[in-house]
């Protein structure tokens, strides 16, 4: 049972990795690929250690303190993530890059 | 014992497909039309980069690398904030 819910968990987060990689591909503009790396990428890392925390917290629970750092670790991300996409956003938009529109090349 | 085993090898797996989505990564790394986009580029390749040494940590079953993967996260964000700032006011330290 616990290597169902560990694997299901592994899978989500490399599905959201995935998807997220896919987006840096293959989206128009630069504003757009920040939309789909700024939340995939926070979810699907997040899920991938969260995965690795329950099968640690299940087969070695006489260590508890690496759980402890697995989750300081994924509250980092869930700050530091978007918080570096946002600053990231608002230099592109100070200096002038334009958002793409219907009909625009892709740039 | 065989769950052991079993999960050495999901970690594998896991490991390998994380490594296939930093190299989709790299090619808007390099190709990627403006520096904005390589530095986004860049910082997603920094996160996964976070998941792959965890993973790594526990497939050779040594627990430093959660150390490493903190201390690479951190340095991450930090790389990438002040790469914003210096984007936006072409300059890091204004007197």
């Amino acid at each position: 049972m616990l290597e169902v819910i560990v694997i299901l968990v592994l899978a989500l987060g490399v599905f959201f990795l995935f998807v997220g990689a896919i987006g840096l591909l293959r989206f128009p503009d630069f504003y757009t690929r920040l939309h789909a790396t700024g939340k995939c990428d926070t979810l699907g890392v997040g899920l991938v250690i969260l995965g690795l925390l329950i099968y640690h917290l299940f087969y070695y629970s006489d260590t508890l303190l690496v759980c402890v750092k697995l989750l300081f670790l994924i509250l980092f991300i869930l700050i530091s993530n978007p918080t570096a996409t946002y600053a990231l956003m608002k230099a592109a938009y100070k200096t002038g890059v334009v958002p793409w529109k219907l009909g625009d090349e892709r740039r | 014992m065989i769950e052991i085993e079993l999960f050495q090898k999901i970690f594998l797996a896991v490991g390998l497909l994380i490594a296939v989505t930093i190299l989709l990564c790299i090619y808007r790394a390099v190709v990627g039309p403006g520096v904005f986009n390589v530095v986004v580029a860049v910082n997603v390749i920094g996160t996964k980069t976070i998941a792959l040494l965890v993973l790594i940590g526990y497939y050779f079953e040594r627990p430093m690398f959660f150390d490493i993967a903190l201390l690479y996260a951190m340095l991450n964000f930090i790389g990438t904030l002040i790469f914003a700032k210096y984007l936006e006011r072409g300059e890091v330290c204004s007197r």
